[in-house]
């Protein structure tokens, strides 16, 4: 905004100065923000004064101190060893762990289906793409909380585990949670994955490379050959050298419990879900919006030129949409992660009901909810790090 | 990312297709069965909606129970309708004094009708402002009572769907005002007020709204001087509107940013200063813009107030709860309580998302 301080007349009188003083730009704009970091700072110090007269009243310790104290609750869903013995600082990196574990695979499930459907709800068959607006509008205009509750409630009306379900041969389903086969996991396991990984990375290059020169002579596009060998090809060298165990922990219907196998419980199962039906329907919403705002000319040129519906959308659409849809995508990742904390309502042991169970055994509220608190900041900046590091790639990319 | 089969519908409508018969028949079966793939994906549709549909009957009206206690309802199979029917005004009310529930009732009814009534573009007067303001303060009154011989009833005892309906609107209400000012404040150019409004705005939105609600209900009572207390509702409520005012100041810079340049240029050229300029040009471009996305936003911050049942206020989810936990009841009734509060804000939501389509497509002709 233009400065108009120079504007006003410039007495040369005492009158005159005092009032381009007063008036004048500068100055208002630096009294303005006195007055303001002045409120913020008395507000701040009469906070702090109250607080610490109050604790020290009540006699609560301060300080973080308690996070090497042990413990003494048991926590249920964990990804690292735990005991009741463990101290406070352990039990938080527990539910650290599981903040980002279960958000994780939520942003994940999340968004291969909404992908699907969003795509699905542009689908010409109008019984198709009726059926997912329903999907979407369901999940969409139903508070989180309560799709949580009623999928948790759901999964504990299931039988029990004596009279377990078997929707699949080596998955049990009651309501003492899923069990399904695993594998006996090793270190070998773990390469071979990696390997897998480092393939599908290679891949993406590899694939656009050959794309691009086929379309540039006027060859049909057709990079599976390659693709197909540059990503098996790693996994299957490294399990062949170091031959890991295949076989599968499957788990057993005992007479009262199941046996061997990997265990979901209701919680995590209910968490899971939840959260990934309802950003799957966000992120639904978001691809749709996205491919329909690439504009109809690009997809009669596609087709002047001859290119097959499938590559149109693959080579000419997606591209263009994905510039619209990642900002939309990095908000409800941000989001889901944000809403895991949901889980203290059915009793998942995250970041925040470990904090909440800690903050009642010790006392020290104001250093549980700051540590929180903290924590998210951390991982909502982590997450648009990364979102605004791959936006910008397909910012450049699809010039 | 997965191969599409499907394209933009318009794109589909071939222009090269054979003039077919244009019979009502021929039309359906061009767009249901008109390739194979595509009979094949109407026919999987139609058994899905079938089998959900026939599911849901079953549950719903066919196996259902009708009449009886708790016990017909655990030997039934489908849905225990006389659960709703006994815990219907439990469910809407909370632990309102059952006699005197008349008065949330009216209370409800005339927020409603002030939403109502706000919806419509033609009432965007600024005695619409006076109406809400006199509205609220009558709700207020209605509930609390004290005078006019009513009875007083403390706010521990309030809950339901009014308290429900309360905490968005007057959260979505007061945060309304505080979200402008941040918006103007972070796009101020005072480096100060911007970094205090962009810190403020960025922190709350990093942070989910339970910490804020834990702050709220553990962590105020330790910030206020000695003797003072804050009631665990206007707690809560703090907590949303501070929540509020942060996104709704995004939503708000959303819109100043679409102000035209020569807007701010001409009413400096005028000479109007930084308050004219904002409260008399851009303020009323930037909010009319904002409008639909407002609604949106709203829709949100309905289904978040369900987040105050952690800390234990009696919202309409949670006399919901509190019902399906009667003794009486227990672990008979748990689907059919979230059906129903499911129905509810279902219902809600969906009329003010439809509602804000409406507005951007009546907002649309007058721009383009």
């Amino acid at each position: 905004m233009p400065s108009d301080a120079s504007a006003r007349p410039q007495g040369g009188s005492a009158g005159g100065r005092l009032a381009a003083l007063v008036y004048g730009d500068r100055s208002r704009g630096l009294l303005w923000q006195a007055v303001a970091i002045g409120l913020v700072l008395l507000l701040g110090w009469q906070l702090f004064g109250n607080a610490s007269d109050n604790l020290a009243r009540q006699n609560i310790a301060t300080g973080f101190d308690y996070l090497s104290r042990p413990a003494s609750f048991v926590i249920s869903d964990k990804l690292v060893p735990y005991e009741p013995s463990d101290s406070y600082g352990r039990a938080l990196l527990v539910g650290v762990l599981n903040t980002v574990w279960v958000s994780f695979l939520a942003c994940l499930f999340g968004t291969v289906a909404g992908v699907v459907v969003g795509i699905l709800r542009l689908s010409p068959n109008p019984l198709l793409s009726r059926l997912m607006l329903a999907y979407v509008e369901a999940l969409r205009n139903t508070p989180l909380l309560l799709q949580l509750l009623f999928w948790y409630a759901l999964l504990l009306l299931m039988p029990p585990v004596r009279e377990a379900l078997r929707p699949l041969p080596g998955v049990f389903v009651s309501n003492g949670g899923l069990f399904v086969p695993v594998l006996h996991w090793s270190a070998a396991h773990l390469w071979v994955g990696l390997a897998l990984l480092a393939g599908i990375l290679a891949a993406f290059p590899l694939a656009g490379r050959i794309e691009e020169r086929a379309l540039a002579a006027g060859r049909p596009p057709r990079s599976w050959p390659a693709v197909l060998p540059a990503v098996l090809g790693p996994p299957l060298v490294a399990a062949l050298l170091l031959q890991p165990d295949l076989s599968l922990d499957r788990p057993e219907l005992g007479t009262f419990r199941v046996s061997g196998g990997g265990r979901l419980t209701p919680e995590f199962t209910a968490l899971l879900m939840g959260l990934a039906l309802s950003s799957s329907a966000g992120i639904a919403e978001a691809v749709r919006s996205g491919i329909q705002a690439v504009s109809k000319g690009q997809w009669e040129a596609a087709e002047a030129l001859g290119l097959k519906r499938s590559l149109t959308m693959r080579l000419v659409v997606l591209p263009q949409a994905l510039r619209i849809i990642v900002p939309p995508l990095t908000s409800i990742y941000l989001s889901t992660t944000k809403n895991s904390s949901l889980a203290i309502a059915i009793g998942y042991p995250d970041l925040v009901s470990v904090s909440n169970t800690t903050m009642n055994q010790t006392g020290q509220a104001m250093e549980a909810i700051a540590i929180f608190m903290a924590i998210y900041l951390l991982l909502s900046l982590l997450t648009s790090a990364f979102m605004n590091w791959y936006n910008a790639r397909v910012a450049l990319r699809t010039r | 990312m997965p191969v599409s089969r499907f394209g933009p519908a318009e794109a589909l409508a071939a222009p090269l297709a054979p003039p077919a018969a244009r019979g009502r028949l021929a039309q359906i079966r061009a767009t249901y069965f008109g390739t194979p793939r595509n009979a094949v994906v109407s026919l999987f549709c139609l058994a899905l909606i079938v089998l959900a549909g026939q599911a849901t009957a079953e549950w719903l009206l066919l196996d259902a129970v009708w009449a009886g206690g708790p016990e017909a309802c655990k030997a039934g199979e489908g849905a225990c309708w006389p659960f709703l029917a006994e815990k219907l005004r439990f469910a809407v009310f909370g632990f309102f004094p059952y006699e005197q529930q008349w008065r949330p009732g009216v209370a409800m009814l005339l927020l409603l009708a002030m939403c109502a009534a706000t919806m419509l573009p033609a009432l965007w007067r600024r005695e619409l402002l006076l109406g809400w303001v006199l509205a609220l303060l009558a709700m207020y009154l209605l509930m609390a009572g004290g005078i006019l011989g009513l009875v007083p009833v403390p706010t521990s005892q309030w809950g339901g769907l009014p308290l429900t309906l309360m905490l968005a609107v007057v959260g979505f209400g007061a945060g309304f005002p505080l979200g402008v000012a941040l918006a103007l404040g972070r796009r101020s150019r005072l480096p100060a007020i911007r970094t205090l409004c962009t810190a403020y705005i960025e922190l709350i939105r990093g942070v989910p709204l339970i910490s804020l609600l834990f702050m709220a209900s553990v962590m105020l009572p330790l910030f206020l001087p000695e003797g003072w207390t804050i009631d665990k509702v206007l707690r809560a409520q703090v907590a949303i509107i501070l929540f509020a005012a942060a996104y709704i100041a995004e939503v708000v810079r959303g819109g100043l940013q679409g102000i035209d340049k020569g807007q701010y240029e001409a009413a400096t050229a005028v000479g109007l200063g930084y308050w004219q300029n904002m409260i008399l040009v851009i303020l009323p471009q930037a909010l009319r813009i904002v409008i639909p996305p407002m609604v949106t936003l709203f829709i949100g911050f309905f289904q978040d107030t369900t987040l105050v049942t952690i800390v234990g206020l009696f919202d309409f989810l949670s006399s919901i709860r509190a019902a399906q936990r009667d003794p009486s009841w227990q672990g008979i009734a748990v689907l059919e309580g979230y059906a129903f509060a499911a129905v509810v804000f279902f219902v809600f939501c969906w009329t003010m998302a439809r509602y804000s389509r409406w507005l951007e497509a009546r907002f649309d002709v007058g721009h383009k």
